[in-house]
């Protein structure tokens, strides 16, 4: 145990994700020794991210204002939805300009393991936008591995007495990763490569 | 394929060794609890990514360190290919190939194959089926990498829909909802892994036959065959078997949501190894019993040999168990393997048509000694 507030901050700093004991200690007295400059500007972005950005209404993704800037963009395609399981993979696909539609982020896949079912996913909030009839296509962008597997399944399955067009990214993805581990050309060429479900 | 040289660093008893190898026959001796097994244990992990004889890594790290290093320099048709894994148990393990991190450790798989013989072999005889799904896997595995993939997404798909199962009393319509989803997975994974069990018991049948014959002679004959759970009919592709577990889990729904576990699948199924008209288990002698489990092995041998790579045999304390003229036909069986390790607690137990190097094993050293 270290005296006072450094003890504070190396557990606050252990209970982020990825960050064990030892990271905890290390970023702790990294910051002990740092530029109180640069300290305050990275107190301040943590208070910032908090006051100043939420998820966006419509599509969950992360958001300045109540809508994030692609469902703000009218010159978005309101007929194509691709669905993901997180913000960072709305920013990979972005990365590649392939696409030109709008997004629905899920936050999470289905794991029975992990206490994760479809009611705490944003599955209602995805039929609830697909109601008006005005999306055409759902890409089911779910990462490549068992759990975005079985996610894309399900939703396939939840999709197709819309007589909607589901589609799934192509194989070719690093099988068993994360989306935002491939990279643009090989995420591209997912998208146009991109296959009808029968569900 | 051969290794030309071992190096182990905080491994079982083993601070650290480096061990040249040759080709041809290696013999290491030494007293009980030196060190002997714990050595080829190390080559079959670089091979399979476990250990024969523990189902989890943590008793392979020396005690008091904290992570294993195990390096083997192997050569394939005159090219060295150098594997290095460090094992840090209740973490995923890293590994390295010709130096250059590998994304995911199981991509190692395939390099160096390996065939270990060892006192634990009776259990394929005697022992419960998940030793023998294990076996058949293994081999599935050393045929064709990419399984590795499969057979781990299907345990996963297996603990998913397993926890799901559990908790379907409490879980929502909507949870509940998902297990057709995880049925689809089971039934994709478990048709792909099923297809190559069939085809590999197929093609080790004739071999396990032609093995026993040679241990044995003038028994009767000996077979393998698969045994599953699921009414398979004469399917034999992956779709095909895919369509069979997805009806056998239709059938099942009901019997699997009440007693909270999965109930269809090939992690329910077995092989049957039998002599003449009678299985193996419960009716072989002791004797008989080591001639089954050696000519499963010496099948699996001649089977990773038939298709690409003869692999590295490894005899560990075998001899011990079998009497003079198992034991000298056993010798001769093995003797032209391009490289055979073999451990022995007493010496004399190594057949003389096994000649070679030999090196004495001592409380966590090895020194060559001819
Ligand atoms: N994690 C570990 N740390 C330190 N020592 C270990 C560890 N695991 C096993 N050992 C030691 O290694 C020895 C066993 O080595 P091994 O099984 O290779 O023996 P062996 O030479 O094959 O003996 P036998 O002839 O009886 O088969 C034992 O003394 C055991 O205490
Ligand atoms: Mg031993
Ligand atoms: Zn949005």
């Amino acid at each position: 145990m270290y005296e006072g507030v450094v003890q504070d901050l190396i557990d606050e700093l252990g209970r982020l994700p990825g960050i064990g004991p030892k990271g905890a200690q290390r970023i702790a007295f990294h910051l002990l020794a740092a530029d109180p400059v640069d300290v305050r500007r990275l107190a301040e972005v943590l208070l910032q991210v908090k006051e100043k950005m939420r998820f966006c209404e419509v599509c969950g993704n992360v958001a300045e204002e109540e809508r994030c800037r692609i469902c703000r963009d009218t010159r978005r395609d309101p007929s194509v939805l691709c669905v993901v399981e997180e913000p960072k993979d709305v920013v990979a696909i972005e990365r590649t300009r392939e696409f030109r539609g709008r997004y629905h982020v899920l936050g999470g896949a289905i794991s029975p393991i992990e206490g994760i079912g479809p009611d705490d996913l944003r599955v209602r909030e995805l039929m609830e936008r697909l109601a008006d009839g005005a999306v055409q296509e759902v890409i089911l962008a779910t990462d490549p591995n068992l759990e975005g597997e079985a996610t894309a399944t399900y939703l396939a399955r939840m999709l197709s007495p819309l007589g909607l067009r589901v589609t799934r990214l192509a194989s070719g993805l690093p099988v068993g990763g994360d989306l935002e581990y491939a990279d643009e050309v090989t995420l591209g060429r997912a998208f146009e490569g991109r296959r009808l479900l029968d569900a | 394929m051969y290794i030309a040289h071992l190096s182990l660093t905080d491994f079982r008893n083993y601070a650290g060794v480096e061990l040249p190898l040759e080709p041809g026959v290696t013999v290491f001796v030494g007293q009980n609890g030196q060190g002997k097994t714990n050595l080829v244990e190390a080559v079959g992990y670089l091979a399979t990514l476990g250990s024969h004889r523990v189902p989890n890594d943590g008793p392979l790290v020396r005690s008091g360190a904290t992570r294993s290093i195990v390096r083997g320099d192997v050569v394939r048709d005159g090219r060295h290919a150098l594997i290095e894994i460090e094992i840090t148990p209740g973490r995923s393990n890293r590994a390295r190939l010709n130096r250059a991190p590998v994304s995911r450790t199981r991509d190692v798989l395939g390099v160096l194959r390996t065939v270990l013989f060892a006192p634990e072999d009776l259990a394929l005889v005697k022992g419960d089926p998940d030793t023998r799904r294990r076996f058949l896997d293994e081999l599935l595995v050393a045929r064709t990498p990419r399984l590795a993939g499969v057979r781990q997404d299907y345990e996963r798909v297996l603990r998913q829909r397993n926890t799901l199962l559990k908790t379907a009393a409490q879980a929502s319509a909507g949870a509940l909802r998902t297990l057709d989803a995880w049925d689809a997975h089971l039934a994709r994974l478990g048709g792909e892994l099923l297809a190559a069990r069939l085809a590999t018991v197929e093609v080790l049948q004739p071999l396990v036959a032609k093995a026993y014959a040679h241990v044995s002679p003038a028994q009767e004959e000996a077979r393998i065959d698969y045994r599953s759970g699921v009414e398979l009919g004469d399917a034999t592709t992956a779709a095909a078997l895919a369509d069979k577990l997805t009806d056998a889990l239709a059938e099942r729904r009901s019997d699997e949501l009440r007693r909270g576990v999965s109930l269809v699948g090939p992690h329910r199924d077995d092989l049957l190894l039998s002599l003449g008209e009678f299985p193996a288990k419960g009716y072989a002698s002791h004797g008989e019993s080591w001639s089954m489990a050696l000519a499963v092995r010496l099948a699996a041998y001649d089977l990773l040999c038939g298709d690409g790579g003869e692999p590295v045999l490894i005899l560990d304390d075998v001899f011990a168990e079998l009497d003079s003229a198992r034991r000298s036909r056993l010798a001769t069986l093995v003797a032209g393997a391009e490289q055979v390790l073999v451990t022995a607690a007493v010496p004399e137990d190594v057949p003389p048509q096994l000649t070679g190097v030999r090196h004495v094993v001592a409380e966590g050293e090895v020194r060559r000694v001819g």
